[in-house]
């Protein structure tokens, strides 16, 4: 019989690509029934790639999935759950129209009958009880009535309960990020509970204490792979940040006497994040490029947001003396105007510039954007063509020609490199040092250290507050891993 | 902890959770906007207020509110349909020739008129279409076949269907009667069985019944083929109403539907509908556009008025109510 077998999930070799993105580069990960295995790493690591591949959402290029000592050759949502595989994902998966009993009906097949909603309603509520006492949640609660920490709370709940399907490895992806100390404190314990019955767990947190009080063993990733693993007591914090961040010193590529002396130029912007405590501003000076780093959705982009509705309109908290453009970081949805041309496409942002009396003058607009294909070496044969027939990286490049063809002296940047070739990422920076020396002011958030070396002064954001301020010469990878993870751990 | 002291900490819990205010009055807001129409007729003519003033007065409203439930089936999923007005034409236009004079070929157009819904639905969701544009060009085809069927207004309901919509039940008048039957039925079908509750959960997040294995495929078509079900139930109670056919007759009811739809507590998105909401406000919608108020002196442009401003004002209260429950 398989189902004996001591290791649940065996993966050897997987890969996945998103484009141009290696988001898994040949993962090695075993499981073992009965434990807590944690997953630990920085932005865009792999991590949730990979349990999403663990819980059937996305399929592997390539690679060995083992669950329970058979090989998957066909693997789906549907499969995972029938061999015990149970997901709470980042993005919640309730339906917020339905009750919470309605809800852990959806999960259960098997829930039917005339009074399918009384088992399900007890189902759950017990279950409930169970990990969360007093927790205040009742069957028939509407889910788009509870807030954020209770529906959490339902999904975790939900994961656990078992009906004709066993459950017997319950993967968690940052399950204590909503939830207070007390509850996070329940659910850790509840799970120690479940791993001492036999049901096995990954735990994602980047809460670092957590991890290391919780888990048996811990497994590292960096860029789509995992590069250590071994037994919790093994680790300590300061062993973990060194693994996530990979502490060899790289040297840093422009010469320090590049630079300029900070605040001797004009200032630019000076922000203030709203969750700010202290009295840390972002602040920008002409000709500077500034770093914005931290944990994926931790304030960086509302801050751009800000800063960017600040440069029309007043804002407290922030200041802006120079005109604003914005490259935006998710192209398709608020970047491309995808049945426009190439030449359409930079042209919006300088309409001003390009306009004979009341209409575009087709000839200026060909002008900028013959300017812009050369200058920063957009590969198309004809600006005309529609903008949909470039590749991702050089519809990116397209997005930077826009704003800085624009008149703008403040260009925003939202991540914009996520998805592009390594080629044309050396081409923007390259330009965008250019830029700067010419007086442009740069404020860039990246989720890669690398683009961090390449600002002048970076600010590291967690919980949509500054808690790192750093210039150029005191930057490391540790450092900022160090802040964005640990520097102020609320609990 | 002890196992006595977790059960206690629990709180008793109440038919509509905590926040039931909100919901309560969310849920109130289609009767009560009903209940006012009627008292506003009742004040321009008491005599309305009888057995045969309602039976008069609610005549259409049963064809209405079998529209309104098959958009509501529609909305569910979280799309619409802009060809259910010209889908019960053409019902009307069949029921009112090939039904009466060879019944079989009626009834079997009738049912793969819901399978061709049901395809409809298995379109959208396999090509992933605007259900808006795929039913806005089903709305010319309907239109065209009814046309072809039946060029100019004529043909005659088969008898047993005018018999049974001139019912006179006791006590209760016919078409409240009915609307109670399609409420109850759609409530049940909808809100109480346990595959109701995943068809809803499509519209209100698909990926997490994906995830949990179920087909959003069999959910679309299902949703579909209630709407064409539905449809098919509202074409033939217009002509038992009605009497005859004519290619034209159920072109208002796509808005109508819809606004029905909104008015009972439904949402254009989200999978959050009301099967009971929906029935009312096809009521109440049916009511303000009622031909006896025509012989209450009303002239006709203000009825079509009526039923705006009715629609504003019930959002407008229900934007309030939302707001409440936000700042709660």
């Amino acid at each position: 019989m398989t189902l004996e077998e001591s290791d649940i999930v065996r993966l050897g070799g997987v890969e996945k690509h998103f484009g141009a993105v290696r988001a898994l580069d040949g993962v090695d990960l075993t499981v073992r029934s009965g434990e807590c295995l944690s997953l630990v790493g920085h932005n865009g690591a792999g991590k949730s790639t990979l349990m999403h591949i663990l819980a059937g959402t996305v399929a592997a290029d390539r690679g060995r999935v083992v669950i329970g000592g058979d090989e998957q050759s066909v693997y789906s949502p549907a499969r995972a759950k029938q061999l015990g595989i149970r997901c709470v994902f980042q993005e919640l998966s309730l339906c917020p129209n339905l009750t919470v009993a309605e809800n852990a009906r959806v999960f259960h097949p098997a829930l039917t009958g005339l009074n399918w909603r009384r088992k399900a309603g007890a189902l759950i509520t017990s279950k409930l009880d169970e990990i969360f006492p007093g927790h205040g949640v009742g069957p028939s609660d509407l889910i788009q009535d509870l807030p954020i920490a209770r529906r959490q709370m339902v999904e975790v709940a939900r994961a656990f309960t078992a009906t004709d399907e066993p459950v017997r490895l319950v993967i968690l992806d940052e399950p204590t990020s909503s939830l207070d100390s007390h509850t996070a404190g329940q659910l850790l314990a509840f799970m120690r509970r479940a791993v001492a019955d036999g049901i096995s767990c990954i735990f994602i947190s980047h809460l670092l204490g957590e991890v290391l009080q919780n888990s048996d063993r811990i497994v590292v990733m960096r860029d789509g792979r995992t590069i250590a693993a071994d037994r919790a007591e093994a680790f300590d914090r300061n062993r973990l940040v060194a693994t996530m961040g990979g502490s060899e010193p790289r040297p840093t590529e422009a010469n320090a006497s590049d630079r300029l002396e900070r605040g001797k130029t004009r200032l630019h912007v000076r922000a203030r994040p709203r969750q700010q405590g202290g009295s840390t501003d972002l602040v920008a000076h002409e000709g500077e490029i500034i770093g914005l780093a931290g944990l994926a959705g931790h304030g960086q982009t509302e801050l751009l947001l800000t800063i960017f509705a600040a440069a029309t309109r007043q804002c407290p908290g922030v200041a802006v003396n120079a005109t604003v453009a914005l490259v935006a970081g998710d192209r398709q949805a608020d970047g491309i105007f995808p049945l426009w041309s190439i030449a359409e496409n930079i042209g919006i942002c300088s309409l001003r510039k390009l306009r004979q009396g009341a209409l575009i003058s087709r000839r200026r607009e060909d002008k900028l954007a013959n300017f812009w294909r050369d200058r920063i070496k957009i590969r198309t044969p004809d600006i005309h063509n529609n903008i949909l027939s470039l590749s991702g990286g050089n519809q990116q490049k397209a997005l930077f020609a826009r704003a800085l063809g624009s008149e703008a002296r403040i260009v925003l940047m939202d991540d914009p490199m996520r998805g592009v070739d390594i080629g044309t990422k050396l081409e923007v920076y390259d330009l965008i040092r250019e830029e700067a020396r010419g007086g442009r002011t740069f404020i860039w958030y990246t989720t890669e250290t690398d683009e961090l070396k390449k600002c002048d002064h970076v600010y590291v954001f967690r919980n949509g507050a500054i808690v790192a301020d750093l210039a150029r010469d005191e930057l490391t990878e540790e450092k900022v891993i160090q802040s964005s993870f640990v520097g102020a751990d609320p609990r | 902890m002890t196992a006595k002291s977790t059960v206690a900490a629990r709180p008793a819990f109440l038919p509509f959770g905590k926040t039931d205010s909100p919901r309560l009055l969310r849920a109130l807001l289609p009767a009560l906007s009903l209940v006012l129409v009627l008292l506003a007729i009742a004040w321009l003519n008491q005599r309305a207020i009888s057995y045969f003033g309602f039976t008069l007065m609610l005549n259409l409203a049963i064809p209405i509110a079998l529209a309104t439930v098959a958009q509501m089936f529609i909305i569910t999923g979280n799309d619409l349909d802009l060809s259910i007005g010209a889908f019960v034409g053409f019902v009307g236009c069949v029921t009112a020739t090939w039904l009466r004079d060879t019944p079989i070929l009626g009834t079997l157009t009738l049912l793969g008129c819901v399978g061709v819904y049901a395809a409809l639905g298995a379109l959208i969701y396999w090509r992933n279409l605007p259900s808006i544009v795929v039913t806005l060009g089903m709305n010319f085809v309907w239109q065209g076949l009814a046309v072809l069927l039946l060029p100019k207004p004529g043909g005659r309901a088969p008898d047993w269907l005018l018999a049974s919509m001139s019912a006179k039940p006791p006590l209760v008048p016919f078409p409240v009667l009915a609307a109670l039957i399609i409420a109850a039925v759609t409530y049940f079908g909808l809100m109480r069985t346990s595959y109701g509750a995943i068809l809803r959960g499509s519209g209100g997040n698909a990926a997490a019944i994906g995830r949990a294995g179920w087909s959003l495929l069999k959910a679309k078509i299902v949703l579909y083929a209630c709407a064409g079900l539905f449809g098919v139930l509202s074409g033939l109670s217009l002509i038992g109403i009605t009497t005859s056919g004519d290619a034209n007759i159920g072109n208002g009811y796509t808005l109508l539907s819809i606004a029905g739809v909104i008015l009972g507590g439904g949402e254009f998105v989200g999978g959050r509908v009301s099967p009971i909401g929906a029935v009312i406000g096809a009521l109440t919608l049916a009511l303000a556009a009622s031909p006896l108020l025509t012989f209450m002196h009303l002239p006709p442009d203000w009825q079509v008025a009526a039923n705006g401003a009715i629609l504003i004002v019930v959002l407008a209260a229900r934007a309030l109510i939302s707001r409440r429950e936000v700042e709660q």
